[in-house]
């Protein structure tokens, strides 16, 4: 995710590639019927080593990151280092509020049992483990963000209804505007366009 | 065509308009999702819908003008809202004492109706995470009102312990700030556990339901952006200030959806997020019931103190949300064009089961809790029951029972569970019965404690019941708003769950050549 997207005053990083009206090319998509026609297709492209690229549907497609070659996300060991780091603080809170700061004797139990602790240490644990679920994803997919050159695309506002997308982005150090062309075309991509940045 | 596998012989069927209604037509209610073939899968949606017009008619929900009936609906629980709002300020400025409490009965209504409320919410959390887990893809058509009328549900449920602390300027004191007093909160207390629970379990369901809306946002912002760059001459919201509901609805449905590109890269973690998420909220939503229970099963009052509380409160909170979900839904599938495509007779079935087991779950409970009053030879204990069938609140108690144990063993005859009238009828009857559960509970252990001189009724004053209304009307106006201007249902896991969103799944619509029997199947 380069800065620049975040950061428009920054200048972005040329990829060298201008339109014949000397903007900067982002990307090149091509447009797919069906979720198997771009399922195939995710094959070719990712057999074909492909780095910077991505499928656009309007839901996730069952098995689609084998079929790019996805690598599995970060995410869970994120989630749980965030989850047991909200138990520990808990822990942590609780016994210094109840037995060092300001001990308090109720119901003539032990000042330091830890049961009566394990409730808020299980409910603050969750907490902070699914906001870094929500948060981590957003944050590790880049988002959230104003804008993308796709959006400017007429035919890519179809992608929530029902039409599918490869994108193969001009930072991929494979990219090549015509044999990029051709191989969309070659796996059966339609209405191949370039996007500007 | 092979019938080993459903999943492809519904479609090939659905593909080839074979499906046909089951045998149960009768009534005139039965669709073909009643199939009962058990080599075909049932639809989940009806009407070999394709993805274009699921798009179509569920982002009309929210862009086209409501029905007749939306404004009148509309009006009236906003009203009943704002006499529950008056009320609520009525309290707060004048103390506690404009409701029915007294010295022997000091929780009545108030933590009835906060018991129910977040009873009532757990169902949204367990149609979306719990049957997450188990791969059970019909709840893709429910798992967003259900998660909103948790939501709501929440809400009105925070309401009531939060006033009823009386001096609600003072409320912060639950939470572990530091302050001048050098006084911290109690945290071997379960109603702090309760605050923590409460309050975790709202966010978390919160992030979910917002989480789950993130790609429909984005599909209705696309169809916003769309129209305005179509069709100059749309309907405008404010024609003075010539600002079209469309630009309206893509700044707001934009803001929400984060910039969302359906992009596949994130679509992957987006799923392994949702399903953390799942897990997360598969034990909290026990938790949260659980601790609710403690708050009365910690103290010692005859009728409180039991060690089943916590399952049995948890199956309560099951049932009591599955009915309110009915409660909503079968009126809405009536309401809205085509929405009985989605919201099938299959789905009525499956809730209508869930409220059979739970139900029978909560009467197992009552069973038992009578059975141990007896057994453990505790006379306050057996009194204290004795006192619930035939004492002076037998009328809330035999209400209790008929609603909530009698009337979802109905559901063991088929017809009724397929008929949505009876499904509707048991949803409202077993709403009914779960609040007097917690009236029950709560006001016929307190009105008989151990000493005499504790012994005393309880009546409700009109504000209690303006009260209770009112949080009713702020539970319907937000589940109506949320119908008019969000996406009710999830369209990328409802476009997920058909047929034809299989990449491997070959129906009319890919023309030509016969399958490629090799096709690479993920590992």
């Amino acid at each position: 995710m380069p800065l620049s997207d975040y950061f428009p005053f920054l200048p972005p990083k040329g990829t060298g590639f201008v339109t014949p009206e000397g903007r900067p090319v982002h990307a090149i998509v091509a447009e797919f019927d069906t979720p198997a026609a771009v399922y195939k297709a995710a094959e070719r492209i990712r057999d074909a080593g492909m780095r910077k690229w991505d499928v656009h549907s309007p839901f996730p497609i069952h098995g689609i990151e084998d079929a790019m070659g996805v690598r599995p996300t970060f995410l869970p060991r994120l989630v749980a280092a965030m989850g047991f780091a909200g138990a520990g603080l808990a822990l942590t809170m609780q016994w210094w509020m109840n037995y060092i700061d300001f001990p308090m004797v109720v119901q003539g139990k032990s000042l330091n049992a830890w049961e009566p602790f394990m409730p808020v240490i299980f409910e603050l644990g969750v907490l902070l483990a699914a906001f870094t679920s929500l948060l981590g994803m957003l944050a590790l997919n880049g988002l959230p963000r104003w804008h993308h050159p796709l959006f400017s695309k007429d035919q890519f506002l179809e992608v929530s209804d029902d039409r599918f997308f490869i994108c193969i982005e001009a930072r991929d150090p494979q990219f090549d505007p015509m044999r990029t062309k051709a191989l969309l075309e070659q796996v059966g991509g339609t209405n191949i366009d370039l996007v500007e940045d | 065509m092979s019938t080993l596998d459903p999943d492809k012989a519904t479609a090939e069927q659905l593909a080839a308009g074979r499906i046909a209604p089951g045998p149960d037509v009768e009534l005139g209610l039965a669709d073909a999702s009643l199939v009962d073939d058990p080599a075909r899968r049932a639809p989940l949606v009806l009407n070999n819908r394709s993805f274009h017009e699921v798009t179509d008619i569920i982002s009309g929900y929210t862009e086209n003008k409501p029905g007749k009936w939306w404004w009148p609906v509309f009006g009236f629980t906003a009203t009943v809202a704002g006499v529950g709002v008056l009320m609520i300020l009525y309290l707060i400025f004048t103390g506690v004492g404009v409701w029915g409490l007294n010295n022997q009965v000091d929780w009545a209504w108030d933590i009835t109706n906060f018991v129910f409320w977040i009873g009532i919410g757990h169902a949204g959390t367990l149609i979306s995470a719990i049957l997450c887990l188990f791969k059970q893809k019909w709840r893709t058509a429910i798992n967003r009102s259900a998660e909103a009328m948790t939501i709501f549900a929440v809400i009105c449920a925070g309401l009531f312990p939060a006033i009823h602390v009386g001096r609600i300027w003072f409320i912060w004191f639950v939470f572990p700030i530091p302050t001048y007093n050098y006084i911290w909160p109690n945290f071997r207390s379960p109603l702090l556990w309760d605050v923590f629970a409460v309050s975790t379990y709202f966010t978390v369901s919160l992030m979910f339901w917002y989480m789950g809306m993130i790609p429909d946002l984005a599909m209705l912002r696309d169809r916003a952006a769309k129209r305005l760059k179509h069709s100059p001459g749309v309907p405008r919201a404010l024609p003075m200030l010539s600002i079209r509901a469309d630009t309206i609805r893509l700044w707001v449905y934009g803001v929400l959806s984060v910039g969302w590109r359906f992009s596949s890269r994130h679509w992957h973690r987006y799923e392994k997020a949702y399903l953390i998420l799942a897990g997360l909220a598969t034990p909290l939503v026990l938790s949260v019931h659980s601790i609710v229970s403690m708050d009365f099963a910690t103290a010692v009052l005859p009728g409180w103190h039991t060690t089943i509380f916590p399952p049995y409160f948890v199956a309560g909170a099951i049932f009591g949300g599955f009915a309110m979900v009915l409660f909503l839904l079968i009126p809405a599938r009536e309401l809205y064009p085509n929405m009985k495509d989605f919201i099938t007779h299959r789905h009525l079935e499956n809730m209508a089961k869930i409220l059979l087991v739970t139900g029978s779950m909560v009467g197992f409970s009552y069973t038992m809790e009578f059975f141990i009053a007896w057994y453990s030879g505790n006379e306050y204990e057996l009194f204290a029951f004795k006192n619930r069938a035939t004492g002076p609140y037998w009328w809330a108690y035999w209400t209790m029972i008929s609603c909530n144990v009698l009337s979802p063993q109905l559901f063991w005859i088929k017809r009724c569970r397929q008929h949505a009238g009876w499904v509707f009828l048991v949803a409202l009857l077993v709403t009914i019965g779960m609040w007097f559960e917690r009236f029950v509970i709560i006001v016929t252990s307190l009105h008989r404690a151990f000493l005499p001189g504790e012994w005393g009724m309880f009546f409700p004053t009109p504000v209690d019941i303006l009260t209770f209304t009112g949080s009713c009307g702020i539970f319907l106006t937000l589940f109506l708003l949320f119908m008019r201007y969000l996406p009710i249902f999830a369209v990328a896991e409802l476009k997920a769950v058909m047929p034809q969103a299989d990449p491997h799944h070959h129906g009319d619509e890919d023309a030509g050549g016969p399958e490629p029997a090799a096709a690479k199947e993920p590992a």
